[in-house]
């Protein structure tokens, strides 16, 4: 296969080799920027073994470095904001690096740099629960602690996971709010979901069949899983195919905010608009529209600023020394108070958000 | 030639062309897999499911529309996707900025945002003359840049765009999707000018014989730099629509759909090697790739296995395509090797 155009290709060949390494340039800086250019708080803490200290002042100058699944995501953009925010307030330095794709293994060069370049904190939501494990570890060898938030990694590689919401409760919300949406005669529905292998995604499928085993929600039926990918058009395809395959399905279920998106942008310029009722996790300002033309009539989601706030902070309570992820500790996370630990070095927001037409107003993200 | 067989058996004759042009095996794949798909679930075709088709695949086609050209040319242009995410993020923030700007104002300013980046790359390939796989890959990512660095992670709402707009991207004319006839306009124009305009002519010369093109006085570089313009100017439209058909940008809009692009263009016989194949055959090629994307499901097919299947299905429509051109071949070298 050749795309050159014209003669003189030999002739020329330095001049690829130019255009190649400039290229090459071009793409590195485009992939791995970091900010950090700071270099206060070298020193800080890394002694992993140390018991905790409640007492213990957060350090000044640590680095913290937040590594969403993807940049670009406005989830993540939301959650670095109020990370970057925590940072600001205990004054860290704060950075945010990531990948332009959410694939498994995509994450792995940028915790390598974040190890090199002596990070104190690294904080991200894992594409994928073991891809990025022995990169995680070596981290932490080198010193630095590894919060988790919103996707966990194995428990084995990171010192605390930040728990948005309990899966539980995500689960519940939506199946109530689905049924609250049909009505009381129940009827067939569907869950349009990420990617095949989302950690979440999946853990939240298998509560909401475990819910829906409840008398209350006898007459739901779940009949089928789709997987959009987070891609717009992939979404949209995937819901056409389920109202084909499925004509009786009465709702559908979204647990992400691409796909709930997607679904909504869809059914509301449809034949469809109204009779299938949508819920799932999205963001107020995406879905407002939706609420208002009766295209959906509720959906949920957690406070996703306060998320990433929290995980801000969990990261310099570890690395202060004020915990070390064992059950029970307890830290303060700036404004939103007094946080302790649970089982499995996990932390729990809180409780899932309800957004309808009469509330969703009042939320900005 | 064409019209002395016209003139010897009108019908037979035509419809034999026809049987052998690549476009049709292309369409004859979209067939097969509409057919199969209806048999095993009858919405697959109604009047809801054609539309969906329409709308879902008019982005890509008119894409695939310039990528055709630049293919025939002999070059590739990567770059698509970035420009038309790049264009449909820009289509949000103007009409933030300009809440009454008319709809047909903006598919203009869109299709000039394009224009503008394919002749960026244009001119890298035609004067610096760098190949087109290096410099469109180069900015595939630059674009892309440019769209995450001004975005910032920001987020396009439905709420930010005006009603009129967002109408376009589910609106319907006589009950044909508004997307789906701008694709057919995009079609027919870039297929008539290809056929029967002597500029349109010369890509075709370029990508065949770059040599004698030039001996014949056909100025290259110029048409592979129009070409570039052309596929930049229709991403940029595709932009645009993208920005009606979802409501919902960020930066990543269109990421990835370059080899979509190239792939529908391909399947649809457009010859990598340059020179050979057209529009239509591109057009045809994105709307069966569309159409595998959401058969797919409707049959079944585990989720898991997707992605493996729409690569086996673009391989089968190629061999399908292939062994009707051989057949053809043997058929023609048998007897009756003057028609044609």
């Amino acid at each position: 296969m050749k795309f050159m155009s014209t003669t003189g290709s030999r002739r020329l060949a330095p001049a690829y080799i130019a255009a190649a390494t400039g290229l090459a340039l071009a793409l590195s800086a485009c992939g791995g920027t970091t900010n950090t250019s700071s270099t206060a708080g070298g020193g800080a803490a890394s002694s992993s073994s140390a018991a905790a200290d409640p007492n213990a002042p957060i350090k000044e100058g640590l680095k913290v470095a937040f590594l969403p699944k993807q940049l670009n995501n406005s989830y993540f953009t939301v959650t670095d904001r109020g990370g970057k925010a925590a940072v600001g307030e205990y004054k860290g330095v704060f950075s945010e690096v990531g990948p332009s794709e959410a694939s498994a293994s995509s994450q792995v060069s940028y915790i390598n740099t974040l190890t090199q370049q002596g990070s104190n904190v690294i904080a991200t939501s894992a594409n994928d629960p073991k891809a990025i494990c022995s990169a995680l570890d070596e981290a932490r060898s080198a010193g630095a602690k590894v919060v988790t938030f919103d996707s966990d990694t194995d428990p084995s590689c990171r010192d605390l996971y930040i728990n948005q919401a309990t899966a539980e409760g995500i689960a519940s919300t939506q199946i109530k709010l689905i049924s609250d949406a049909i009505g009381p005669d129940g009827g067939d529905i569907a869950i349009l979901s990420a990617t095949a292998n989302a950690t979440n995604q999946n853990a939240w499928i298998e509560l909401m069949k475990k819910e829906l085993q409840k008398p209350e929600y006898a007459k739901l039926k779940l009949v089928a899983t789709a997987y959009g990918d987070d891609n717009a058009q992939k979404s949209q395809q995937e819901v056409q195919a389920l109202l084909q395959a499925h004509p009786t399905l009465k709702g559908i279920i979204s647990p992400t905010t691409v796909g709930i998106a997607a679904a909504a942008q869809y059914l509301s310029g449809s034949e469809y608009k109204g009779k299938v009722q949508l819920t799932g996790l999205g963001f107020p300002s995406q879905l407002k529209e939706f609420l208002k033309n009766g295209t959906m009539k509720s959906f949920a989601l957690w406070d996703v600023e306060k998320l990433g706030y929290l995980a801000a902070y969990a990261g310099a309570a570890l690395a202060s020394g004020q915990i070390t992820g064992a059950e029970g500790q307890t830290f303060k996370a700036g404004t939103l108070g007094e946080f302790k630990v649970g089982p499995n070095a996990t932390v729990l927001l809180g409780e899932p958000t309800v957004f309808t037409a009469a509330n969703v107003d009042k939320y900005n993200f | 030639m064409t019209t002395l067989t016209l003139q010897r058996q009108p019908s037979t004759a035509w419809l034999g062309t026809l049987t052998r042009s690549r476009e049709f095996s292309v369409f004859l794949a979209l067939v097969i897999l509409i057919a199969v798909t209806v048999a095993a679930n009858p919405r697959f075709l109604s009047g809801q499911s054609i539309k969906d088709l329409l709308l879902n695949s008019s982005i890509l086609v008119i894409l695939a529309v310039g990528q055709a050209i630049v293919i025939v040319t002999k070059n590739v242009d990567l770059s698509v996707g970035s420009v038309l995410g790049l264009t449909a993020f820009a289509t949000g923030k103007i009409f933030i900025a300009l809440p009454d700007l008319p709809v047909i104002a903006m598919l203009v300013i869109g299709v000039a945002i394009g224009a503008v980046l394919g002749a960026i790359n244009g001119a890298l390939i035609a004067v610096a003359k760098v190949p087109a796989l290096v410099v469109t890959l180069g900015t595939l990512y630059i674009f892309r840049g440019v769209d995450f660095a001004w975005a910032q992670g920001q987020q396009i709402n439905p709420s930010d765009l005006p009603a009129d707009f967002l109408a376009l991207g589910a609106g319907t004319l006589l009950g044909f999707p508004y997307l789906a006839l701008i694709a057919l306009a995009v079609v027919m124009a870039f297929g008539l000018y290809l056929k029967n305009l002597r500029s349109g002519r010369e890509f075709y010369a370029v990508g065949s014989d770059v040599q004698a093109a030039r001996l014949y006085g056909i100025r290259v570089g110029r048409k592979v730099f129009s070409a570039f313009v052309i596929s930049g100017a229709l991403a940029g439209l595709g932009g645009v629509i993208y920005a009606a058909k979802y409501g919902n940008l960020d930066a990543t809009a269109g990421q990835g759909l370059e080899l979509n692009v190239v792939a529908a263009a391909v399947v649809g016989g457009v010859a990598i090697a340059g020179g050979v194949g057209t529009v239509y055959g591109a057009a045809l090629g994105a709307i069966l790739l569309t159409t595998i994307t959401s058969a797919l499901p409707v049959l079944g097919v585990s989720p898991f296995w997707q992605r493996a299947m729409i690569g086996v299905l673009i391989l089968a429509s190629i061999v399908l395509d292939r062994y009707l051109a051989l057949r053809t071949e043997r058929r023609l070298r048998g007897h009756d090797s003057h028609a044609g």
